[in-house]
């Protein structure tokens, strides 16, 4: 712990940007009004895609399964209104490369009538098994960005006897408050999400981590919490990235989550404040994961603030409710700093879309960039304790693998260091292309070792059936001679008893 | 003079023999580098590189007769890991990734004749005499001694769409 | 004990073989592209110097002098050497393949490398004792692992940066070296008598 630590309880690593939360977090929650058409990806989690399990012209109720899970780590998607699907097709993703997903859009017919669902009145005399499988059946995904399965993270905690369940509640990306106003608004649901995951996952104590700027959520959440001992709410400084699992952990229980590691390692497990209200709303009520609330939010925005929408809404039809001022001059699915930049707007929010931005020219104008100093800024910012400059300086020469002596493999894509970087180098980008590449070469060389063991079997087979041939010629051959003895034998028997008569 | 000659062929002859002897200790049987080379490459035998099969693209790598780069079907993954090893010269960028490609069959040309599947290194087409033949698409390389022997040109090589879950961000641009 | 140690240090640092003499600098350019290759080529020659200082020493000592056939010294020193490298050639392709095929040319060459030869010369010329001779090579040879890995790692380096295009390749390796001389001039201040 270094000086600033002890004196100021701030970490001394990460950084500070201004979090231009305001006025969008204090404006109250609105729903937006269920738009015509919704277009649901099947990919909105990290895993297998989804299959459909519905038909074009097929009408599907609110909360009805459109698309079961495609594999181990997948989640399975619900109609997020009553409706008819109209098109299962191609659709551009909420993705930086703006190529195409399949997807489900479904046409509503505006009665938005649901489907039969079956919540629990007693969630904590279920097994905690069915409670993952409840999870699971309701597609919740990590709702912080990561959009990892929680089911199988319930699974995991239960495995490796987790003690500790920490909430993140930091959300420390600027511009964004859909946690913040979940905990404000849902305060109770959350709760009520928490101890469940507990009971889940086998946890005996819950810490709510809040970054400290968001004092009024600290304190509906501690009312929400008075009731449960085992439930802490702990204020954390703020300062990006406090969202962060590994940096939240080591904020909160003082314990380092080892590179290579999972955080269920230290006896810890991560779920976010969302994701809990999501669990609380899907054993509770059975109502699966179609809704969230999405903070949108920019400077080309009119009216900013929160919004409960739909999975499926195009980003268009957010932006027509809260208006605009300008024509944004660039489009963010997630927070500043380590949200995805989208091609247009006419691509749908996801599970995991917490917050769209809008930038007006000012915001989104990024400076050219320069040559690296090595000022070591970077190197100070790194929450992971990495040295950017070096494996930016790697990276650029194509050495991909001396990136990764440097803990590529460790780096969290956080964004502190081209945030701080004075020549604003785009460092993440150099990351992110470099993990790209690799994991490319990582699935090459998988893809290599399975052909050598095809080429092997088939080799083998070859063999065989050579082998088998020559047993079969060589029987033959046997037959045919044992044939041809009988035959002489018969015949020099006919022969002598020719001659004999 | 003869004190010359003399210690010059004394000299000479005792490390001849110092060295003929140091062979024995130190023999290689075959150049086990090669052997190592070979275990690295795809052992599909496919021939794209233009050498007698994987083995022989290993000598050829070896004895410097082939570039890094010489198996399509590696990438940039065999490139890179042939060049650590014999520490070649590789220019990542210039690795003709071609972009991964797989065969696929014209179902309505197809005449089920069997041919390609006898050809196949991988054994990745599935097909039965005068049935339809298909393509396993995780087992095939792209390799096209199918294309090659296929009486019809039912067969064809395709490139593999580019995919969110493929799609890799392209290297920032030098200021 | 003293001496020796200033000895090495005189050698090593002081009277660099290849940044102060200038001798050796064929492996100095041609193996310093990478660290590991450099260390090996480093290891190898300190190696065949040894060797080579030891066996000339035996030889001017107790054949070339004894006989009187002095004029045989740089043919015969020649004839040891290359066996030497032969040798350590063998031991090599057998122990290390990998680093076999990196060092590539560069391994038999090590008998043409003027410094091998050229340190028993000098020791011939000033008539040194055999441990003064073994440890002037030692420690020469020492200098050459020494300035081979550091050069390594500067071009390691150079090989990350930005070189504008004039300079980039064999250019920005001689303007380090040159560099680096001029820094080892520096050691010629450090009293070693």
């Amino acid at each position: 712990m270094g000086l600033m630590e002890r004196l100021f309880k701030t970490p001394a690593w990460g950084v500070h940007p201004d979090d231009r939360k305001q006025p969008a977090a204090a404006v109250p929650l609105r729903v937006l009004p269920m738009p015509e058409r919704l277009y649901i990806p099947l990919l909105q989690h990290v895993g297998a895609p989804a299959r459909p399990v519905v038909l074009v012209g097929q009408p599907v109720l609110k909360g009805q399964l459109i698309a079961e899970p495609g594999g181990n780590i997948s989640a399975p998607i619900h109609a997020p209104t009553s409706g008819t699907v109209i098109a299962i097709g191609d659709l551009t993703a909420p993705h930086p490369s703006g190529l195409t997903l399949p997807a489900i859009t479904i046409a509503a017919d505006g009665a938005d009538r649901w489907a039969e669902l079956h919540g629990c009145d007693d969630p904590f005399a279920l097994a905690p098994e069915e409670i993952t499988r409840r999870t699971a059946a309701a597609g919740v995904v990590g709702l912080g960005g990561a959009t990892f399965p929680s089911a199988v993270k319930f699974s995991l905690g239960k495995r490796l006897d987790v003690g500790t369940l920490i909430v993140n509640g930091g959300e420390c990306e600027p511009y964004l408050s859909s946690d913040d106003r979940v905990m404000r608004d849902f305060a109770d649901a959350v709760v009520d999400g928490v101890r469940i995951v507990m009971h889940a996952i086998g946890a005996r104590q819950a810490l709510v981590g809040i970054e400290d700027n968001k004092p009024e959520a600290i304190a509906a959440m501690r009312r929400a919490t008075e009731a449960y001992a085992e439930v802490k709410v702990c204020p954390v400084p703020a300062r990006y990235p406090m969202g962060s699992d590994k940096q939240l952990i080591q904020t909160l229980t003082g314990r380092e989550v080892p590179a290579d590691a999972r955080a269920a390692e230290v006896g810890v497990l991560v779920h976010n404040v969302s994701t809990c209200a999501a669990v609380h709303r899907a054993i509770r009520k059975g109502i699966p994961l179609i809704e969230r609330i999405v903070t949108v939010n920019g400077g080309a925005v009119k009216n900013p603030g929160n919004l409960w929408a739909p999975i499926g809404t195009l980003i268009d039809d957010l932006l027509n409710f809260c208006g605009v001022v300008e024509a944004p001059a660039r489009l963010i699915l997630g927070g500043p700093m380590m949200g995805t930049p989208l091609p247009h707007g006419r691509t749908p929010i996801v599970k995991g879309a917490s917050g769209i931005l809008a930038f007006n020219a000012a915001e989104a104008a990024v400076p050219e960039a320069g040559p690296c100093i090595r000022c070591g800024s970077c190197a100070k910012a790194c929450p992971m304790g990495l040295l950017p400059m070096e494996m930016a300086a790697h990276i650029r020469a194509d050495s991909f693998k001396g990136a990764e002596r440097f803990g590529l493999a460790d780096c969290i894509a956080c964004g502190c260091c081209a945030y701080i970087c004075p020549a604003h180098i785009p460092l993440v980008q150099y990351f992110s292309h470099a993990k790209g590449e690799l994991s490319a070469q990582e699935r090459a060389s998988l893809r290599n070792d399975a052909t050598k063991r095809l080429v092997e079997a088939r080799a083998a087979r070859i063999e065989r059936e050579t082998q088998e041939k020559a047993a079969a010629a060589a029987r033959r051959k046997a037959e045919r001679d044992r044939a041809k003895a009988a035959a002489a034998a018969l015949s020099t028997t006919v022969t002598a008893e020719e001659i004999s008569s | 003079m003869i004190a010359a000659i003399l210690s010059l062929t004394l000299l000479g002859t005792l490390l001849g023999f110092g060295l003929g002897f140091a062979d024995r200790i130190f023999k290689v049987e075959s150049n086990p580098l090669i052997d190592e080379v070979a275990a690295l490459m795809p052992g599909s035998n496919c021939g794209q590189c233009g050498f007698p099969g994987c083995s022989g693209a290993a000598v050829a790598l070896v004895e410097g007769r082939a570039a890094a780069a010489v198996c399509p079907p590696g990438g940039k993954a065999l490139a890179s890991a042939l060049a650590a090893k014999l520490s070649l010269e590789l220019d990542l960028s210039k690795v003709a990734d071609r972009g991964p490609q797989i065969a696929s069959v014209a179902e309505d040309i197809c005449i089920g004749c069997c041919r390609c599947i006898k050809v196949c290194p991988t054994d990745a087409i599935l097909g039965a005499a005068k049935q339809i033949h298909n393509v396993i698409r995780e087992a095939c390389t792209g390799c096209g001694n199918c294309v090659e022997r296929c009486p019809t040109e039912a067969m064809t090589l395709q490139p593999i769409p580019l995919t969110v879950q493929h799609w890799v961000w392209p290297k920032p641009a030098l200021a | 004990m003293s001496t020796y140690l200033l000895m090495l240090v005189s050698t090593a640092l002081v009277n660099n073989v290849v940044l102060v003499k200038f001798l050796g600098l064929c492996p100095f350019m041609g193996v310093s592209k990478q660290m590991d290759s450099a260390i090996g080529m480093g290891l190898a020659t300190t190696f065949v110097i040894t060797l080579a200082t030891a066996a000339c020493w035996m030889l001017e000592h107790w054949v070339l002098v004894p006989f009187d056939i002095v004029y045989l010294r740089i043919l015969s020193y020649i004839l040891v050497i290359a066996a030497t490298v032969q040798f350590v050639e063998m031991v090599v392709k057998k122990s290390a393949p990998g680093l076999y095929q990196t060092l590539g040319i560069y391994l038999p060459l090590i008998t043409t490398n003027c410094a091998v030869l050229g340190l028993p010369l000098l020791n011939a010329q000033e008539h040194s004792p055999f441990v003064y001779s073994l440890l002037f090579g030692f420690g020469s040879s020492i200098g050459f692992t020494l300035v081979l890995a550091m050069f390594a790692g500067i071009r390691e380096r150079i090989a990350l940066s930005r070189v504008p295009a004039a300079f980039a390749g064999a250019p920005i390796a001689f303007v380090t070296a040159g560099l680096l001389a001029l820094a080892f001039m520096g050691f010629s201040g450090l009293p070693t008598k």
